[in-house]
């Protein structure tokens, strides 16, 4: 008998839903709709765009520093997908066995997760830079640099976020499990990888995706570091819409075509997900 | 039979478990003291920022890795410098301002929201959700350019027209894990409460808040992390030359003009990053909590 209730709560839908509706329309959904439609348009302000069909969406495929900016974050997910989940299943895997002091690493390791990402960016920086000029060189010598730069700085900031995650994950495993692989003779490599692993599957499709997702979608921290010197050549997807946007005049339409394609890029990748999430859970 | 059997299980159950509680890893002092080795590591960058804010700015390139010694001690100056370049104190309090603001109203609109949306369940509530759940995907690249122009015609380039604007973009997180929430909430103690003669607010106040509240605090953390931390949206929605936030204050030393100042730079660093440490002392079992949730959920 939801409906009675629900008859109730319904006729004050002006009090309760429209609020966040509202202000959703004003912040999300109308930019959303715009930001469509001006992808399909050159324009300078909202006001005098000019529809011209797919022109842009060639133009965004045609801009090499695009493309450099694609493989760039493509690489560099990839590269802290792996570093950051492996390294922080491991720290939760040591610290949820009795081991003194885990709680004080645990408080320590978690701390830079909460520090903004220009300020994390201008930190290593500072440290980067600093070991670098023992040879004369710089964050902004190459790219690549920048590069590894960025991947240092992510897992320091990420490792413990994720961490948490496998905590929690690996405290609420069914002893009764765990103890009947003790109980069959299993050893601790066995364990791990036969039963722990398996039954972590929900924790590690979490911790994947938000650090897919972290990777794709990162723009503070490259700005801050790097800001994509030398010559946009450590410029990530996020850094590379903001330049086109706000630094070409003249390419306000392609900056919004890659915008709605860096879009659908993460929308697949959260649909993936989404779907191996829920294919791949193991139950108990 | 079997009962007894089971019982005696459960008799060794937890006697192993007391024994294995005290007893620690095998070669447990060696990983004890690796990870007090990485720890320490792990806080180097923050120390050396510290270091490095008492120092001349010209030895802070120059000799990164060196304490202050006699010559290259500065004192606080460095600290006075930075807080008037970029006008910290003002910067830190639109900072406080945003955040405390926005995060309250998410909390009171969200839920209530969250609320309407489970309990009426017909296919308005239904679309809405969707398209909360669409908001979630959505990078913030996508609406960046609009959204800057939108909020200038509708004067909501302020600190207090930031409120609703965070409401409006941060809304799908929020809604998305309290419907969650209140799908727990079995509908018959409302029920009981309107039967009574509560009215509908009354009963959402009274009756749901309070089974609601640790998924409160969870967003709660979640969205002060997020705000307080947030650079490219109030860059680019704020009237600069009024208010700035603690992130678009260290990035304007930055961005300013020619060669950086080191010096002031380094005070900054050290300024933003103190309300964090303090708030994560306080709040650290909160903190581990709402990520846990946030990562459950989402």
């Amino acid at each position: 008998m939801v409906t009675m209730i629900g008859k109730s709560i319904r006729r004050w839908w002006a009090v309760f839903a429209l609020p966040t509706f509202a202000a959703f329309i004003i912040g999300f959904v109308a930019p959303f709709v715009i930001g469509i439609y001006l992808s399909f348009t050159k324009f300078t302000t909202i006001t005098d765009a000019r529809w011209v069909g797919f022109k842009n969406y060639r133009g965004v495929f045609s801009d090499p520093d695009f493309v450099h900016a694609l493989i760039f974050t493509v690489a560099f997910t990839v590269v802290t997908t792996i570093l950051i989940n492996v390294l922080a299943f491991f720290v939760a895997y040591m610290f949820t066995r009795a081991m003194r002091g885990a709680n004080l690493f645990r408080g320590v390791f978690f701390m830079p997760n909460l520090i903004g990402g220009i300020v994390l960016g201008y930190i290593w920086q500072l440290l980067l830079n600093g070991v670098l000029a023992h040879w004369g060189l710089s964050l902004t010598y190459k790219g690549i640099y920048g590069f590894w730069g960025l991947v240092i700085l992510m897992c320091w900031q990420q490792i413990g976020y994720m961490m948490v995650i496998y905590i929690a994950g690996l405290q609420s495993l069914p002893s009764d499990v765990m103890e009947a692989a003790q109980v069959d003779g299993a050893n601790a490599r066995q364990t791990l990888f036969h039963v722990t692993i398996p039954l972590m599957m929900p924790s590690i499709t979490v911790c994947t995706f938000l650090t897919v997702t972290n990777g794709f979608k990162l723009f503070d921290q490259n700005l801050a570091l790097t800001n994509g010197a030398p010559s946009n050549s450590s410029e990530m997807l996020a850094l590379n819409i903001y330049n086109t946007f706000y630094g070409r005049v003249g390419f306000e339409g392609v900056g919004q075509a890659k915008a709605v394609v860096f879009f659908i890029i993460v929308a697949v990748i959260a649909i993936i997900q989404n779907r191996l999430t829920t294919s791949k859970e193991v139950q108990a | 039979m079997s009962n007894a059997i089971k019982a005696a299980n459960t008799a060794t159950r937890t006697h192993t478990g007391k024994v294995e509680k005290k007893e620690y890893m095998k070669h447990g002092w060696f990983w004890t003291i690796l990870f007090a080795l990485v720890s320490i590591a792990w806080i180097y960058p923050i120390l050396l920022v510290v270091f490095n804010s008492f120092k001349q700015k010209i030895y802070i390139s120059s000799q990164t890795f060196s304490l202050p010694n006699a010559k290259s001690w500065v004192g606080l100056s460095n600290y006075t410098d930075g807080i008037e370049k970029t006008d910290f104190i003002s910067s830190f309090w639109w900072t406080v301002v945003i955040t405390v603001g926005s995060v309250a109203l998410i909390l009171l609109c969200t839920s209530m929201c969250a609320w309407w949306i489970v309990r009426v369940d017909n296919w308005a509530a239904k679309g809405l959700y969707l398209l909360f759940l669409f908001n979630m995907i959505v990078p913030f690249q996508m609406v960046m350019y609009p959204l800057a122009k939108l909020t200038d015609m509708f004067s909501l380039n302020t600190p207090w027209g930031l409120w609703i604007i965070y409401l409006g973009f941060g809304a799908g997180l929020a809604v998305f894990m309290f419907t969650g929430v209140v799908k727990g909430i079995p509908s018959e103690i409302e029920e009981a409460a309107m039967i009574d003669g509560a009215s509908v607010p009354r009963t959402f106040f009274t009756v749901v808040v309070p089974m609601m509240k640790p998924s409160i605090v969870s967003v709660a953390i979640l969205e002060t992390m997020w705000i307080w931390n947030d650079y490219l949206l109030p860059y680019l929605t704020l009237d600069g030359n009024k208010y700035m936030t603690i992130s678009i204050a260290v990035q304007y030393l930055k961005g300013g003009y020619g060669a950086v100042d080191m010096g002031a730079m380094m005070g900054c660093l050290v300024l933003a990053i103190i309300p964090i440490v303090v708030f994560y002392l306080f709040c650290q079992k909160f903190i581990i909590a709402g990520v846990t949730a946030g990562a459950v959920k989402g």
